[in-house]
This record gives C-alpha cells, structure tokens and sequence, in this order.
C-alpha cells in the first residue's frame, strides 16, 4: 500500500541507507526493501543477454546442423523435400526466438523467485510498487517495454550507422536513435527508485533480495555471558556505567561486526582505543575475551535505556 | 507491542521439536537475547518453508507448513517490530528484515500461475480490457483513417508522393501508373504453399514488432504511437489509390480483407494501448502520475499480449489463404468472418471480472 522513505536509521550498512525503503503490507506490517543499485541491474541484464544469446545461439547451431544434414541426405533428388524441411526448420527458428527472447523474463519472472538467473545471480528481484501482488499484467508491460527502451534503438543505430557508411542514409538519423536510446538508457538515473520506463508503465520496482542466515549471537558466547571469566586471564571484566556512557548504538554494532570477522589485529586496536577513552590499563592477549565482555555491557546498557525510550545512536549523541 | 510473553506462548504452539534447540536459554544474560533465543525455532522454520517454496513453488511444501504460513510470518513480522525497539543485535534484526521481505513475497507471491492467470485471460480478462481502452480505441481509429485518406490525397494530388511514402523494396511492380496486368498479378495466388510458412513466421515477428513499438511509444505521451499509426495508413491509402487507379480497388479490398482485418485492427489495438498510457500520463487525473501511468499500463499490457496472438492469426492468413485463395468474394467472406468475430469476441462478451479481480 504506502510506501515511505525511512530514516536511515542505525541499522544497515550506511552505503544503503538511501536505497531503503520501507512498504507496508496491506495487513499494516512495514517492511523494509532495498532498492536494486543501478549497477547490479546492469549486470543482471548483461548476464541475462548472455544466457539468451547463447541458448539461442546453440538452438540455432542445432536447427543449422539439422538443416544441414537434411540438404545432405536428400541432395538433389528430393527438392521439394528438402524445401518443405528446410522450411519447417526455419518456422522453427523464428519461433523459438520469439517465444523464447519473451518466454524467458515472463516465466521466470512471474515464478516464485521474480528474477531471471541474472538477476538471481546478482541478488535482486521484481516486485510491484504498491506492496501488493506482482501481477502477469505487470510483468508483460515492463518486459514489453524493455525492447523499446534498449533493443530497437540499438539495433536502428546499427543499421543507421551501416547504411550511413554505404552512404545510404543521413547521418541525423543516427543521432535520432542515438537519443532515442540515451533518453530510456539515463532514465533510471533520474529517479530516486531507479525506474526504468518500463517499472514507472508496469507499477514495479526492482529491490534486493537478501538471503541473510541468522548469526550466533556474540552476547550469549565467551567472556560476554555472566557467569563466564577470560579464558585466558580467568579475570571478569566489570564495566562501570561511565566506561560504558562513552559508546552508542552505532559503535556497539561496528563492534559486533568487528569481533564477527575476528580479526585479531583489528581487534587489539580496537582495545587500544576503548581503553584509552576509558583510561583503562590492560595488557595484550586477551583483547576477545575484553570486547566480548564490553560489548555484553554495552548492549545491555543501551537496551535497558531503549526500554526507558531513551536511544544513543552514536558517541556524539 | 511490548509483550515477549504473550508472542512467545503464541509463536511455540507452532515450534517444530526436531529443529536444532536453540542455545540455553537460561545462560542468556539479556532479555533482547532470551527474546530471540525463545523465537529462533519458528524463524527457522520459516525460512526453510519459504526456501522451499522459492526453490520450486508449492511442491516441496507440506499441507502443514502451508497452514502455518500466515501464522509465522505474522510472527516473524511481529518479531521484527519487537526486536526494532528493544534489541541491539545486528545479526538478529538483519535476519529478520530479511526473513520478513522473503516471506512477504511469497505469501504475497502471484496468486495465479501463467496457466490459470492465461486462462482467465482467454474467458474474458482479454475482452474486458479492450472495453476499457474504448475512448482510445476511438481516437485511434480516428487517425487511422485520417492516415489512409491522407496516403490517399496525398498520392492524388501527386504521384510522387508514393515513393516518399512506400519503399521501394516494398512497392514492387505496385507503383502508379504501372500496367493492369501487373498490377493484378501482386493479387494472385501462388501456385503452391511452398515457401509460405516460412514467410509467415516472418510477417509474424515482424508485424509484431511494429505493434509492440506502438504500444510502447505510446510512453511519450501517445503521440508517437499516432503517428506511427498515420503513417503507416499513409502508406496503404497510397497503395489503395494505386490500384483504385487501375479500376482494381474491389479486388485490393478482398486481398488486403483476409488478414487485413486481423492485422489492422491489431494494429489499431496496439496503437489505442499505447495513447492509453500517453493519454494516462498527460492526463492523470485524481491519481499520482506514476499510479495514473501503471494502471493504464498494465491494461494496456493485456491488450498487447492479444494483439501478439492477432499477429499469430494474420501471419497465418496472410501467408496461406490469401495466397491460396481465389476470387475477391472469398477473401471479402474470409476478412469479414475474421472482422466479425473479433468484434463480438471484444465488444459482445461481457463477463464480470473474478472476485476480489476489480479493474483498476
């Protein structure tokens, strides 16, 4: 139904933050979407482009051997056979090529998934616009609109041009075609979602499509949980409310990303700067068993003030 | 919102036993962790329902499961807006938006297959939305027979004009002033129907490449879809004067009448589809401008997905009884059959819209 722009918030990554939109479903559950960067529906398309050439390109090297092997076998006593194959063939040819440059983005993109492979492969799907159903109207329009926006232009520009150099045709007439194509080519450019002409005609829009597996939570691990001390030292680390007033939401999940990766480089750094603020002195070695127990008493710190309706999105708040 | 206890007692009615448990539970220090500890069960399963389902619809998906849907995207959902305001943990609220987004779509997912969505299709969507395009159905027509009268004077007045309008590859011997005879002989049949399926599939792709270029110019506010509709009629006014002028125009008529009407009132669907969007656009009316233009083109959509199947039946025509058949009555009765039924298929069948389907 309604679709918002959220504030980027403290969750995400911040190169997302304006591509995230939030949907909600017509039972009033908001939803937030990614919209597809531009780039990675370049790829998709490229990819796509790929699959279908070559998949025509092998029906065709098939269909030419077939054809081959029939003008082989009949030579030149059957004439009218050979004709009436070759014919058949040649039907054939046409119409795998049409149904089949429009069979590919309608199924696939009306199946479960709405993506084709390419952009399954780059992680994005289709989806409508106003979080209802995508419908097989919808899917036609956009997919009917897309020769129109890439491939006539295209392939009028390649013609223009080769009946230009035999002096055929003005030269103007390239530069039709050429804006013709620029102009659908730049239009996604032009708005904050994205759209191609043909997602503003059909009502879609291509988000992304995270496959997230849930992590282990890092608060319920090691030195972070209550009862459980360093490994390494056997002491527990016991923050007061003025060590932990320093950090806020966005220093807490930077720091669950950090100890995620468990670089212990990048973690003893870490240490270094939190004990510098804090005007701790500790020595090296035991700097996992540290954050851990940091980040525990962080988060619960800040959770328990969440709870009072009081957030600290980062240090400077 | 804030009530851990009435969801969690509401999500494990539908927790699976034989899922991997989670974590102890008792050990987790913070509520927001004992929050998703006591939820991971359900999450999890629904995940792998929704895997399930986007790997290969709904064949690897158990009666059970299905039933349990609704339920547990609710409670993901629920889970989700939970854990916004009381939990920290990235890794948990990352998933869950995630899990949310990848149910939403199925549970929202294309209720219908292409099959069943084809079939409605056929049994009256296909008729309805050509009724709704009525107004641009009218003013395409208008232009068409503008752009044939035009071709028409315009070749009257001077003769010249015809190359300008028809290519030559495309004119042939059908050029003005050229003998009877000729003229008569672009009418005649084939003495065989070799070669003729092949120059079908060619009429086909390539007539219906000129439709899906009306229907989708028909963005820049439907101005470009009329004039390719103008010229296009240009084009045949022109011809028509040709034969008209050779006492032929009876014998052009039945010709141009077996797939003609197929074909041109494809066209001229194809044409009305697009000033539908254009006209949409240029005149959204109480509707946002994007709203106004996705409606329109959807319905627009349907129609073109027609006009397809019409170039599939006028290549057929084209290639095989109007050069097999003789006599310009026969091709006239041919046209006028095809004329007649597309018109009470488009215009006399009126069958309501499936529930909960209402047109936009």
């Amino acid at each position: 139904m309604a679709q918002t722009k959220a504030q980027p918030g403290p969750i995400g990554a911040p190169i997302n933050a304006k591509r995230v939109r939030t949907i909600t479903t017509p039972e009033g559950i908001t939803v937030p979407v990614t919209v597809a960067s531009r780039g990675a529906r370049f790829s998709a398309l490229m990819l796509d482009l790929f699959f279908l050439l070559a998949a025509l390109f092998l029906i065709d090297l098939v269909l030419d051997s077939i054809m081959g092997g029939v003008g082989f076998d009949m030579g030149s006593e059957g004439g009218e056979n050979t004709s009436s194959a070759r014919e058949f063939l040649f039907v054939a040819g046409i119409i795998f090529g049409f149904f089949g440059w429009y069979g590919y983005f309608l199924i696939q993109e009306l199946g479960p998934r709405g993506a084709t492979f390419g952009k399954r492969l780059v992680g994005i799907r289709v989806a409508a616009r106003n979080g209802e159903r995508l419908t097989p109207e919808a899917v036609i329009a956009r997919n009917l609109l897309r020769d129109v926006e890439i491939f006539y232009p295209l392939v009028y520009m390649i013609i223009a041009l080769v009946l230009s150099l035999m002096d055929e045709m003005s030269g103007g007439l390239i530069w039709a075609a050429v804006a013709w194509f620029l102009l659908f080519a730049l239009f996604p450019f032009f708005n904050a979602d994205a759209l191609r002409a043909g997602d503003v005609v059909a009502g879609t829009w291509v988000l992304e499509a995270p496959r997230t597996k849930l992590k282990a939570a890092i608060s319920t691990q090691g030195a972070a949980t209550a009862e459980n001390a360093s490994d390494v030292t056997g002491q527990r680390y016991e923050f007061g409310d003025k060590e932990l007033a320093i950090y806020g939401e966005r220093e807490l999940q930077t720091l669950e990303r950090m100890l995620r990766e468990n670089n212990e480089e990048a973690l003893a750094a870490v240490q270094a700067t939190i004990c510098r603020k804090i005007g701790w002195e500790t020595g090296a070695g035991d700097e996992r068993a540290f954050l851990e127990a940091y980040y525990a008493q962080l988060r619960a710190r800040l959770e328990t003030n969440m709870r009072f309706g009081k957030r600290k999105v980062d240090k400077h708040s | 919102m804030n009530r851990p206890n009435a969801l969690a007692s509401f999500g494990s009615r539908f927790s699976r036993r034989e899922l991997e448990p989670p974590a102890d539970i008792t050990s987790a220090a913070l509520r927001s962790d004992r929050f998703r500890l006591e939820r991971e069960d359900d999450w999890r399963r629904l995940e792998s329902i929704v895997s399930r389902m986007e790997g290969g619809g709904l064949k690897g998906v158990s009666d059970q499961d299905l039933l349990a849907l609704p339920t547990l995207y609710r409670t993901a959902a629920s889970s989700l807006s939970v854990a916004r305001e009381t939990s920290l943990d990235l890794a948990t609220l990352n998933y869950l938006e995630g899990l949310v987004q990848r149910a939403w779509f199925q549970v929202y997912g294309p209720r219908k297959s292409l099959f069943g969505w084809l079939r409605e299709f056929f049994m009256g969507g296909w008729s309805r939305a050509v009724q709704a395009l009525s107004i641009d159905i009218g003013i395409a027509l208008i232009a068409v027979v503008a752009g044939a009268a035009v071709g028409w004077i315009l070749v009257d007045s001077d003769p010249d004009w015809y190359f300008r309008l028809v290519s030559e590859s495309m004119a042939g011997s059908r050029a003005p002033g050229a003998s009877r005879e000729a003229l008569e002989a672009t009418l005649a049949i084939e003495d065989d129907a070799g070669g003729l399926s092949a120059f079908a599939a060619q009429l086909f792709s390539n007539n219906a490449g000129v439709c899906i270029l009306a229907f989708a110019l028909g963005f820049a506010f439907g101005i470009p879809s009329l004039l390719l509709l103008i010229h296009n009629m240009a084009l045949l006014g022109a011809m028509m004067w040709v034969f008209a002028s050779a006492d032929l125009a009876y014998e052009f008529g039945g010709w141009l009448s077996v797939h003609g009407t197929t074909e041109l009132f494809g066209i001229l669907l194809s044409g009305a589809a697009g000033l539908h969007i254009g006209r949409s656009m240029a005149f959204p009316g109480e509707k946002a401008l994007l709203e106004a233009a996705s409606a329109a083109g959807r319905r627009a959509a349907v129609v073109m997905l027609g006009v397809v199947i019409m170039m599939i039946v006028a290549a057929l025509l084209e290639a095989f009884p109007r050069q097999l058949v003789e006599g310009a009555t026969n091709r006239y009765l041919i046209g006028g059959f095809f004329l007649a039924f597309w018109l009470s298929y488009f215009f006399l069948l009126r069958v309501s819209a499936p529930d909960g389907e209402a047109d936009a």
